[in-house]
């Protein structure tokens, strides 16, 4: 295993001894609170509990897709399809307009700037040939689609991000190894610091972490 | 679901349909699938074959680069390229490079869509491999122009002159199909690649990985709600993708099938051209997997069954690029076309017919050894027979493009194709351009793609110990 075990360990050690009160004792705010599983199954469970609690503004810091989770805490389908098939029209529009455009444009469009087609006769075919369009309107509908449902994804899921209470938490380092993390946010209504320390208690998690902002 | 009763050891290479192969050998836990694969990324040297292959990789590399400097000083003359072949080595290399650059995006997207989960453990380095190998095939074309600094011309920017690209013409749909796939794959690979980036920032061991790793991760957390729109955004990446594949060699055949050449103008081009490519793409994923998980211990990822999987794709390929060779006389005698008739058997025995029978050896007859279960099993001679593949898959291009320009319709302008010593070695070093690019991708990116591979063990399951399938869908 990595270097980096025994010391994740100690710190599991010293969290339990410590119990859970250092982030007030030292007067900062509490952003949320984290239960650490050690299996699909522990978090799976846990995230159905914990929405039927009640609660909303809670997160599965998993490292890998976990299968029905997404289902299991609620989340809604996502709109990037939606996006991805207006990117790819655009895409479409976009290769139509530039090749009958730039191959056949007769129309003086700006006295100013006068951007005029490239009228060129090649064995007799028509300018706005549309068989041979088609593999330009394939590849650009294609490439727009693809920028919008990567754009489309990171512009969803606030990426990049430069910083989140998740990721400067040390304890939390194992979320993309092999541990599975639910965190309840300190903003849910519903979020009261003893009751919902007690439910995440029932939820027999390897150890319970607090989050500052 | 069901279980058949099993009555014997797991066996990862049966093909006992009752029994469902491990994907990942002797791990039952993520920790350990993670340390292991990343162990390499993370050891403080380098083994030694490893730098050994770089440094000629790199000298290599530095030929390529020296060559192309006295090409674009000189002018295109230092190339054997000459009426009539005008399209001699680097239009050759281009699409031979183009082709090996299938195999990535085929095993990410169509095998994806397919559901075929032993991808996961190769798609991470054949993506990779298409990128450097799609990198390789637009320098050809890039540098074939000429007129180096006036490459801008294949694109449509408005200029001083008021003149656009022939959009009716192959050579540009080449541009677009190209640049597309080149771009579209590399959005796959990275994106593939942003929750291993971010394993790597949190198991960094100093600032600097910490930094470089975390930069790239994006600030990714593992957030299931991101986990939600990321596999969405992978799904449609693979949709995408698809006819992608497909398309790139199409287009890439257009270049040909829509001149009127003996021998090019042929409908077969594009289905032909694409099994051709994913052909040698699986070779080159073979000839590169087969030492990287000798050398960086990654058995229990890549198993057998895996090599055998591809060694399947590579006989089925080869068997179609086989049939293809045959259409191709069928087609030549049935059209009743003298210049179509000469061109396929001056190929088989006129001047160059030594590539032709090249060719047929090593893409038609060596992948039928794969019939064969026990060569299919044994690392070294698959290995051998890959390399075999690759040189037949570089001859098949060079068929195709000189014996057709060089012997086309009168006697009178036909003529002979040599290479010259810039020719062979621009090519040898676009080798030392790939293989540098492979090996620092080896050497500092996760080769595997460690959370897919985490998701296809049985221990992922959520619902591994109690039969509430039916909850789960609620």
């Amino acid at each position: 295993m990595s270097a980096s075990t025994p010391d994740t360990a100690t710190r599991v050690q010293a969290t339990e001894s410590a119990a859970v009160s250092t982030a007030s004792d030292r007067g900062t705010a509490l952003w949320g609170l984290a239960a650490q599983f050690d299996t699909p199954a522990a978090i799976y469970e846990a995230a159905k509990k914990v929405r039927t609690a009640g609660y909303r503004w809670f997160d599965c810091h998993v490292p890998f897709p976990v299968h029905g989770l997404d289902a299991a805490m609620g989340v809604q389908h996502t709109i990037l399809p939606v996006l991805v098939f207006f990117g790819g029209l655009t895409g479409l529009c976009l290769a139509v307009f530039l090749q009958v455009f730039t191959n056949s444009l007769q129309v003086d469009l700006w006295a100013i700037v006068p951007v005029v087609g490239y009228q060129f006769e090649v064995s007799g075919k028509p300018l706005i040939s549309a068989p041979a369009f088609v593999p330009v309107l394939f590849e650009l509908t294609v490439l727009l689609s693809a920028l919008t449902t990567v754009g489309g994804m990171l512009f969803l899921n606030k990426l990049p991000c430069l910083y989140h209470p998740v990721l400067k938490s040390p304890k939390m380092k194992r979320i993309t190894d092999d541990r599975f993390v639910l965190v309840i946010e300190a903003r849910d209504p519903k979020f009261v610091r003893s009751t919902t320390e007690a439910l995440l208690e029932s939820l027999k998690p390897e150890r319970i972490v607090e989050l500052e902002p | 679901m069901t279980t058949l009763p099993i009555d014997h050891p797991i066996d990862e290479l049966s093909d006992d349909p009752r029994q469902r192969p491990p994907l990942v050998l002797n791990h039952d836990d993520f920790g350990s699938v993670t340390a292991d694969i990343l162990r390499c990324n993370e050891a403080g040297k380098a083994p030694l074959a490893w730098k050994i292959a770089f440094v000629i990789s790199f000298l290599l590399m530095s030929i390529l680069g020296i060559l192309v400097g006295y090409l674009i000083v000189t002018g295109v003359g230092v190339w054997g390229n000459n009426n009539p072949a005008m399209w001699g080595f680097p239009i050759v290399n281009f699409v031979f490079w183009v082709g090996i650059g299938h195999a990535g995006t085929l095993i990410s997207a169509i095998l994806f869509l397919f559901r075929q989960k032993w991808r996961t453990s190769i798609n991470r380095f054949a993506e990779a491999m298409t990128i450097f190998a799609v990198i390789c095939a637009g320098l050809f074309p890039g540098i074939h122009v000429g007129r180096i600094w006036l490459a801008y011309w294949l694109f449509p920017i408005p200029n001083q002159m008021d003149m656009w690209p022939q959009f009716r013409s192959p050579l540009l749909w080449d541009v677009f199909a190209v640049g597309t796939y080149f771009t579209v794959s590399l959005l796959f690979w990275y994106v593939g690649m942003i929750p291993d980036l971010a394993t790597m920032r949190d198991r960094a061991t100093n600032k600097i990985k910490a930094i470089s790793y975390g930069f790239f991760a994006l600030g990714w957390r593992g957030s299931m709600r991101h986990w939600h729109r990321y596999e969405r955004a992978y799904l449609l990446l693979a949709a995408l993708a698809t006819p992608l594949v497909l398309s790139v060699h199409s287009v890439v055949s257009f270049d040909f099938a829509v001149a009127q050449l003996p021998g090019w103008h042929t409908t077969i081009f594009p289905p032909y051209f694409v099994a051709g490519a994913i052909f040698s793409g699986f070779a080159m994923v073979l000839s590169l997997a087969i030492p990287a998980r000798e050398l960086w211990g990654l058995k229990n990822f890549i198993t057998m069954r895996h090599i055998e999987n591809m060694c399947k794709i590579v006989l089925l390929t080869g068997s179609m690029v086989g049939y293809a060779y045959g259409m191709e006389f069928f087609m030549a005698w049935y059209s009743g076309e003298v210049y179509e008739s000469f061109a396929f058997i001056n190929r088989a025995f006129g001047q160059y017919a030594w590539a032709y029978w090249i060719m047929v050896s090593c893409n038609v007859i060596c992948p039928q050894l794969f019939w064969f279960k026990a060569i299919r099993r044994n690392v070294w001679v698959i290995f051998i027979i890959t390399l075999f593949v690759n040189l037949g898959m570089w001859f098949e291009r060079f068929v195709i493009t000189v014996t057709s320009l060089a012997n086309d319709f009168l006697p009178s302008s036909w003529g002979w194709f040599e290479p010259t010593w810039v020719d062979v070695m621009t090519f040898v070093g676009s080798f030392g351009l790939f293989m540098t690019l492979f090996l620092l991708f080896i050497r500092y990116l996760p080769i595997l793609a460690v959370a897919e591979i985490k998701a296809v063990m049985p221990e992922a399951d959520p619902h591994a110990h109690h039969d509430d399938d039916a909850e789960a869908h609620e």
